[in-house]
């Protein structure tokens, strides 16, 4: 082939069509995420008002799962104890791709006000954190905007199925 | 005239927060014999055990005894002195001062409507006796203490430790315990997780919470215009419309002038 040629089939050309597909299946992607029924402390309280009637998880297509296999968002909804470190790793392992982390409130993100010897400090030392949500607790309101934040990334990205690499491990 | 030595590799030797100007204040001792229903209490144990000290403090009679006694004293506090309940049960860490724990059994008579408290002193290795034959709630109390102060218990029928998990080196609740950890709490998750060799590739836990990073105070939570992690930060404002203009094929995006917004309810 010369060399000004672009094989389109293997170097992920055909622009045009290619984004459409990754626009359409991103769509549906992000309009239908299932997060794990998965709470840690006080913030999965806020986690569960935020599923609830009043703030409504579903109209963002959003609907709980009660099994990871069946979960592609995991909120880290709390204080990530080393006891219970290697069960969320677990978890988020038997998770399918494609799968994102929100890290909810100070607890998640940094330890917050647990900087003793037995929280993990920062559920990203575990698992490859998206969104970072700040708060303590946060508000229902904040978790639906984390989510909106979430569906934005997610619609930016690619739809291959042979994602990059995250941050981290 | 030179002052004296102390030893500041070692920090983990002594405890950390030493005021030298600081007296404990003591809660104020009385007689036993003030109150008929302990004095009578206390003559019945002193008939059958050696009883080191004994006085009342808050309303509340305090006894201390031999360690090797405490499973047939609580027995004589049951059976024949009707406190029927043993509502709290743990160790005071005096391994610093005197190289010993302090036990205490908090018990309570809801009969006699009183409180007392058997304490006694043991050795850093040395094996206390299960009261759980006597009382059921000693159950947990005394993994926990074994947990968190190492206290060996004998004739316990669940000897595991309550609280942290079953590979975890040494017990928090010690004074010589560091809050942060040590290092193999340090590394724990990351150890048990992704192995030994991730430590480099993770680096050391973040523990200095007044630390400043120069990048925070300006990439940290600015609400409407958030960024990538690492990116610089930027005055465009996040859209956050459900659905973005222009949308995907066949689906529409909801626009509020085409809405038909009812101006009262029907």
């Amino acid at each position: 082939m010369a060399q000004h040629k672009i094989n389109y089939l293997q170097e992920a050309g055909l622009p045009v069509a290619l984004t459409t597909v990754d626009k359409l299946v991103q769509w549906g992607r992000s309009n239908s995420l299932w997060p794990l029924t998965y709470g840690l402390a006080c913030c999965a309280i806020e986690m569960m008002a935020t599923g609830a009637s009043r703030y409504d998880f579903d109209r963002f297509g959003t609907i709980f799962r009660a099994s990871p296999r069946q979960a592609d968002v995991l909120v880290i909804a709390g204080t990530l104890t080393k006891k219970h470190a290697p069960f969320m790793r677990r978890l988020y392992d038997q998770m399918p791709d494609p799968k994102w982390v929100i890290s909810m409130g100070s607890c998640a993100n940094t330890g917050g006000m647990f900087n003793t010897y037995a929280t993990v400090q920062g559920a990203d030392r575990i698992v490859p954190v998206d969104i970072y949500l700040p708060g303590c607790a946060p508000r229902p309101e904040t978790l639906q905007y984390a989510l909106m934040l979430l569906q934005k990334k997610i619609r930016t990205e690619k739809a291959s199925r042979k994602l990059a690499p995250k941050r981290l491990v | 005239m030179m002052r004296s030595y102390s030893d500041k590799h070692n920090v983990q030797k002594k405890s950390y927060y030493n005021d030298r100007y600081f007296v404990a204040p003591q809660i104020p001792k009385e007689a036993v014999e003030s109150d008929d229903v302990f004095a009578n209490d206390l003559s019945v144990l002193k008939a059958k055990f050696e009883i080191q000290e004994a006085y009342i403090q808050k309303g509340q009679l305090v006894v201390y005894i031999d360690p090797k006694d405490n499973v047939s004293v609580l027995q004589t506090l049951r059976d024949e002195l009707s406190y029927n309940f043993l509502s709290e049960h743990s160790a005071i860490d005096w391994l610093a001062k005197s190289g010993e724990f302090e036990i205490f059994y908090q018990m309570l008579s809801t009969s006699k409507r009183k409180r007392m408290r058997v304490k006694c002193f043991i050795k850093e290795k040395e094996v206390l006796k299960s009261v759980i034959g006597v009382y059921k709630s000693a159950d947990w109390a005394e993994r926990e203490m074994y947990d968190m102060f190492g206290v060996i218990i004998s004739g316990h029928p669940y000897m595991k430790r309550l609280l942290m998990p079953d590979d975890w080196y040494d017990h928090p609740l010690r004074k010589t315990y560091p809050l942060h950890g040590d290092e193999v709490a340090q590394w724990y998750e990351i150890d048990k997780i992704f192995g030994k060799e991730y430590r480099d590739i993770i680096g050391p836990e973040e523990r200095d919470s007044a630390r400043v990073d120069v990048n925070d105070t300006y990439r940290f939570a600015h609400l409407n215009h958030e960024v990538p992690f690492g990116a610089e930060p930027s005055q465009e404002k996040t859209v956050t419309d459900y659905q973005e203009e222009g949308g995907v094929f066949i689906v529409k995006k909801l626009k509020k002038e085409d809405a038909k917004i009812l101006k009262e309810r029907y």
